[in-house]
Parts: structure tokens; sequence; C-alpha cells
């Protein structure tokens, strides 16, 4: 904390010291961009961070396109598509498109891909953005079919997001690790040279095909990892980086004063929500008692979390999903009004007057987690803070020892509720309330094929989840995009930083 | 001396083999390394069919002789969050971390022995007072702070130097006085109790007598005499360098192995880990070799102990 108060000092005082203009490197056509996490591996199946994302959409093509604002669907590397029956998808595919190696995209293309990514020995890192396909069958060079496992409805978009297509021969040759020293896409971007973890740096697709990404502008683009946000900024004052994002509350809200640069925020999916152990999995906890539950969420004070510390475009999340995820109904979720009154009230109702003490896990954000404490702590719930790494709470998550726990989920981008309420609802390892109930809705939601099906259940989930208070559910999460005012580019509200919209003034 | 060598190089090996030895199990009791490879959505079987692809499933012992076996050609397997060969990642990532070690020991050696010198002949003088200033300050402050500090100045407000990067010489001035800057308290300190301590003794007093002249006197008999120290503490510190660099790395994007080693115990990346552990060890026991043998080489007594 003392660091953390420090560092603000000094990022203070690094704006104080910076007098000079910002000199964007838009005479040499070059945009200058800061990673703050080490990427694995730019194969974008073989990642899973954020900065993956961005260079998938960078490098590679889906054969469906989502429209980040209007969340329309259109064709990219297939012109249309159909569905056979509810296993199987046929697509027709664009001609005349290359890959930037100059081997020409194909059925044979799709095909490898599919095939290769839904083979859960080949260890593709998120196995739920293709563990959904069986395979695919070419039927002409421009005609495949995708063969499902399962009824999967939120194929599409799953198509229009994790699931980009690579070049058949050069994949087969290089692999995984060598798609992510020498990646090679069709996308609206080459890749002129990677250093693992380091430094990217993109060129210019002159002949992009007629995709609904739209034309690249800006020629380069140069990426290097920088830890340090306050190094970012350094960076950004002496004009050698032309855009930070993921750049925090307070200091975004302090480069926004001087009115150098432009301070962009946009909302994120990602959702911050208490989990609580209601099947009592972490053996004795009064979480089971549903009346602990509500007031636990009738203990946090949503709004001044969202006002005080999260700011921008964070809004208070009473699902537990993304609001804008399909299936996500808002109307079907109960409120919690702050109350602490009522908290202690149904705390002293279901045997805890004087309250309890529980251990309360948290891997991110220490000032929300020291926050939510503070909220428990006044209603009489004391708690025992652990702050872990994630894999570490996620494994112990997973065996079921955590009674509670402040935790976040950013469905990778899908806009789905299937991202989210099934990833934690249906009885799987990090499942802490296994109501057979919410199971049973989610397994008709998941699959049917019919929209109205789908909202029908996962709304009945969600009222079941929200009354049942297995979770409390707080907040949307937010990301600030501070660049130079001579970039021009207006951030999504999904957190990928996509450089076919960006230009220079 | 070539007996004295011989024994501090068995030592020194043997030191090499239990610190690999610890290493290894070390990470083990850390966690089940199957299931972190597993991670998302892995069920108990994948995290079988894991522990099997792996060779989690065998005997320990079998594992640690492997490992050994193929660390010794310095093939310490694939890195689990790059994929790609850990030996490939170090080899690229310790040209900076040796590069700033080496640029930060010997900055700080250049500064804080003379400093300690002058500091010892005149005790209690401006010099020393400046010294001691310098080495309060030096200890006192954290270097993220200072490498903040010298961005703010030199990169942003005269911008003379690059705020971060590796790409050339000149990114490596701030790192060097950061990073330098920290070691440089304990040497001075050790140099000027040395000094002192040398200067107040018989043959100190003798040499003077005899009418040597006193540059002489302080450099070829006291200084020699008060640097043994030192030497075995800059070696130490160049160790802690190598590892410990962390935070400099981190302020001024280096993506150095310091760095690699803090960034892949919070990764879970298992064999990097252990590689980097037994690679910044074997740095610690060729540094303290030489320095050993450097002591013994200035003090001719140390070679029959």
């Amino acid at each position: 904390m003392k660091q953390s108060s420090l560092r603000h000092t000094l990022a203070g005082l690094a704006i104080v010291a910076a007098s000079g203009a910002a000199y964007a490197e838009k005479a040499n056509d070059t945009l200058r961009v800061a990673f703050t996490k080490e990427l694995e591996n730019v194969d974008s199946y073989f990642n899973s961070s954020r900065e993956g994302v961005v260079l998938q959409r960078a490098v590679w093509d889906g054969l469906i396109y989502r429209d980040p604002i209007t969340n329309e669907y259109s064709g990219n590397l297939a012109t249309s598509w159909e569905w056979i029956d509810d296993l199987t998808l046929e697509l027709k595919l664009r001609e005349g498109v290359k890959f930037h190696n100059g081997e020409p995209f194909n059925a044979d293309d799709v095909v490898y891909t599919v095939n290769f990514v839904a083979r859960e020995e080949n260890g593709v890192k998120t196995q739920r953005n293709v563990n959904w396909m069986k395979s695919a069958e070419k039927i002409d060079d421009y005609t495949v079919r995708i063969h499902l496992k399962d009824k999967f409805p939120a194929a599409i978009e799953f198509l229009s997001g994790p699931v980009s297509m690579y070049p058949n021969e050069y994949y087969a040759e290089v692999g995984p690790s060598g798609m992510g020293l020498e990646p090679v896409g069709t996308g609206p971007y080459k890749v002129v040279s990677v250093t693992p973890g380091q430094h990217f740096v993109l060129e210019k697709n002159e002949n992009y095909h007629d995709s609904p990404k739209g034309q690249p502008e800006i020629t380069n683009i140069d990426i290097r990892t920088i830890p340090d946000v306050n190094t970012q900024m350094a960076e950004l004052f002496s004009g050698s980086l032309d855009l930070i994002w993921q750049v925090p509350a307070d200091q975004s809200e302090k480069l926004a004063e001087m009115g150098q640069f432009t301070v962009a925020n946009e909302s994120t999916m990602r959702v911050g929500y208490l989990s609580m152990d209601a099947a009592g999995r972490s053996g004795e906890t009064p979480f089971t008692d549903l009346r602990v539950r509500r007031a636990v969420n009738h203990a946090i004070n949503r709004e001044e979390l969202v006002n005080a510390l999260l700011k921008g475009k964070s809004k208070v999340i009473w699902t537990p999903c993304f609001p804008s995820q399909f299936g996500c109904i808002e109307e079907a979720a109960e409120q919690y009004d702050y109350d602490p009154e009522k908290a202690r009230a149904l705390l002293a109702e279901a045997g805890y007057p004087d309250g309890f003490k529980t251990e309360l896990y948290a891997y991110r954000d220490r000032q929300y987690a020291e926050a939510i404490l503070s909220y428990l702590n006044a209603v009489g719930i004391e708690t025992d803070f652990k702050f872990l790494q994630y894999s570490a709470l996620r494994e112990l998550n997973m065996t079921g020892d955590v009674p509670l726990a402040f935790l976040t989920w950013g469905s990778f981008s899908v806009n789905d509720a299937s991202a989210m309420v099934s990833q934690f609802f249906k009885h799987g390892s990090l499942d802490d309330a296994r109501d057979d109930q919410v199971l049973a809705d989610l397994e008709v939601a998941d699959s049917a094929t019919d929209p109205e099906t789908r909202k029908e259940h996962y709304t009945k989930a969600i009222e079941r989840i929200t009354e049942q208070a297995y979770w409390a559910p707080m907040f949307s999460y937010n990301t600030n995009y501070v660049f130079t005012k001579e970039v021009e580019y207006t951030p999504t509200a999904d957190e990928v930083l996509r450089f076919t919209t960006m230009g220079w003034n | 001396m070539l007996l004295f060598i011989l024994k501090r190089l068995g030592l020194a090996v043997l030191v090499a083999f239990t610190v690999s030895l610890i290493s290894f199990s070390l990470l083990f009791m850390a966690g089940d390394p199957a299931a972190a490879l597993a991670g998302e959505t892995a069920s108990g079987e994948d995290i079988e069919a894991i522990r099997k692809l792996y060779g989690f499933d065998r005997p320990m012992l079998v594992q640690y002789g492997d490992w050994l076996v193929s660390a010794l050609q310095f093939d310490f397997g694939e890195s689990y969050y790059f994929r790609l060969p850990v030996s490939s990642l170090i080899v690229e990532r310790l040209g900076v971390t040796m590069t700033l070690g080496v640029c930060g020991i010997t900055f700080a050696l250049l500064t804080a022995v003379p400093l300690g010198v002058a500091a010892a002949i005149r005790p209690n003088s401006i010099i020393d007072r400046v010294a001691l200033f310098l080495s309060v300050a030096g200890q006192a402050m954290p270097s993220f702070w200072f490498g903040l500090i010298l961005i703010v100045i030199f990169a942003i407000q005269l911008g003379w130097l690059p705020p971060s990067g590796a790409s050339s010489p000149a990114h490596f001035i701030m790192p060097t006085i950061v990073l330098g800057y920290y070691a440089m308290p304990a040497i001075m300190r050790l140099t000027r109790a040395g000094m002192l301590d040398v200067l107040s003794s018989d043959y100190i007093r003798t040499a003077r007598a005899k009418g040597a002249p006193e540059g002489r006197v302080l450099f070829r008999h006291a200084l020699r005499n008060a640097i043994i120290p030192v030497v075995s503490l800059a070696a130490v510190q160049m160790g802690f360098m190598l590892g410990g660099s962390i935070v400099v790395e981190s302020i001024f994007a280096l993506h150095g192995a310091g760095f690699l080693a803090w960034e892949s115990i919070a990764r879970n990346d298992l064999p990097t880990v252990q590689a980097l552990i037994l690679v910044f060890s074997m740095f610690y026991i060729v540094f303290t070799f030489l320095a050993d043998v450097l002591n013994a080489w200035l003090d001719p007594r140390m070679r029959s102990s």
C-alpha cells in the first residue's frame, strides 16, 4: 500500500514535469503501442491473454465477423452460412483471399484448422473456444461443413471471435511454436518480427481482402512490452509511445486533466462478483444458509464501489453474466439494495447475531477486495483475507476449499451468456452452488437452437441463481485508453484494440 | 595455491549439486505441476493424462536424474508458458542481465572504493560526511522510486536518455546507475571501515616511518589488505544483481533473466524457474569461487586455511 501511494505521488510528479508536447511518429506512419503483460505465444490458440486477442484480430481472420457496435454478424472469410441440421453448419468461402505468405485461402485451410484445434490432444489453451466442434469436411474448394459435437447455438459467435483460420501447409510444417515466432494469417496486418513476450512489429497488409473489419490505414504498428505503468506514461510523455491502454483510473484522471492526450474510457465484459460456497464443499460454512448469502448481498454498496473505485463506464451488475451477452436478461435478476441493517437482521435470523468469521480469497484488485472486506466487517462478518495468485486460487477453487472469494470473469469477449453463467453453474469443478434446477435450465438454454427458448431458460436460471443469492454480482470493469492527439481512435466495449480502425488526425 | 584452488573447486561442485537437488524438489513441493499445467477447464482425467505425458508419474529420483543429465547439456526442456526451449529463452535474456550486472557492479566499485578510501583518510571531514549521506540515501531509497525519478529528469524533462528499453548503450545508463547505486553503500562502508582499521595498524606506521611515499602506503600496503572483504562482498553483490535486478528490469522494461524468473514463478512455469534457479546459483558459486581465489592471491595467509 505504501508503495502504491508513493507511485501515485510519482505519477503526479511525472505529469508536472511533462512540459513538452508529445511527438507522435505520424511522420514515419508508425504507431507505437505498449503491452503490459508478456504475451506467451502469438499463436492465438495457445495464449489466453487480452494482448493475444488484440494480435489475433490484427493478424488473422475468422470465417464470420461480429460488428462490435451493432453486434450484427456478417461474412468475413466466409460469405454465407446455413445450418444443414442442428449439428452441421455449411459455409461458402470467399474466393481470391491469400495468406501473408502467398498461400491461397480455400476449404483445405478451414478443414485443417478446425480438425487441428478440435483435437483435444493438440492442447489448445482455452478448450471452451474450440471443443464444441467435432470436425470439418470439404464439400468443394470453397464450401465446407463444420460438424458439431452437440447442439451449440453460440457457434456463430465463437466463429466470429476466437476461432481464426490458419494456412494448412504452413501450420502443418511449423506448428504452434513456429506460428508464434513467425505468424502467418490473412488479416489486415502482417507480422514483421516477434521477440517472444517483448516486441512485436506489424505492417499493413496491402492486399487485404474486402473484409468487414475495414482496410488498415496506419502502415506500421510497433508494440513493446513495458511492465510498469509509470514507465509507460514516461514513454508517452517523452514522445516514444503513441498509445497505452489498461491505464488505472486515478492515473487516467490526472492525464485527462492535462489535456495533452486523449483519454477514452470504455466498459469491458469483465464482471466482478463474490462467490459463496452454498453447497458447503469447503465443510461447515454459514454460506449454506440462504439468509447469510442474502445478507452478504445486502451488505455490499455497489454504487459506491462503482463511483469511488472503478469509475469510468463501469456499471452495477446484478446478473451472473454481462448484460450485453445474449441470454443475460437483466430483468430476471433479483436486486439486493445496499441495506446493512437488513443484512444484520438476516444474519441474526440465521443464528449469527454477532456475525461470524470466514476466509475471503482474492487474486486481483486488492483495493476493491479491501473495500468489499470493510462492507462485510460493517455487518459483522469478520474476514481472514487471503490474496493469492490466480492459478493458486483456481486450484483451491477446483477442489472446493474456498468459502468466499472475490472473483472476476471476462468471458473471453464472447457475447453469449453461456460463456459465463454456464461456465460456473453446470456442476463443474468451479461450481459452488451445484443447483440441479439451474443445471437443467442451462442444459436447455445452451443447446436449444430457437433463440426464444434459450432466452426463456437463461431467464429461469438467472432468476434462480439470484433468488438463491449463490453469488453477489457487483460491477463490470472498464478500461482506459490514453493516446496522443495525433492518433484517432474510438475504443469499443470489448477491450480489444483494433488497429484497422485507428488513424492519424 | 593449486591445492587450495582444487579444494575450493571441489566444494563448489558439491554446493552446485546440492542446489540442483533442492531446486528440483522445492518446486514439486509447491503444488501439483500436472494440475497447474492442465489449467482452465481440465477434468481429473486431463490432469492424469498430462501427468503421464510429462512423466510426472515416474519416481522422483528418476525424474531428477533425467533432468540433471539434460541440464548438464544445457537442455532444460520447454517453457510451459512460452512453449519455447527454456535454454533459448535464458540465453536471449541473460545478455541483458549480464550487461546490466557487469555495468552495475563496475559503477558501484568505481564510485564506492575511491569514496571509501577518501572517507577513511579524512574521517569526519566533508568528504566523509558526503560519503555517509550518499550511502544512507542509497540504502534508503527504493530502486523503483530512484529509477522513476531518473526517468522524470533525464528522459522527460531533459530528453537526454531514452526512458526504457534495451536497444542501445544509452538505454543502459539509467538502469546501471540505479542498480549500482543500490550496491554502492555496503561496498563503500566496508572499504572505509577496512581502511580505517588498517591505517591504524603497526605495519602502516612502519611503512610510513621508513619513509615510503603516502600513495604507496595507501594503495600498496593499506588498500590491498582492506580490500579483501570487499572482494567477497562484491562477488555476492554481483550474484545478487544478476538475480535480483527484477525491479530495475521491470521499471526500465529490460526483459532480463531476473524479470523472467519473477514472472515465471507467478505463471507456474516450472522448467523455467528450475533452470533459472540453477543458472543463478551457478553464478553465485562461480563468483564466490573466483573471489576466494582472488583473496588467496591477495592474502597468502588464506591459502593455508
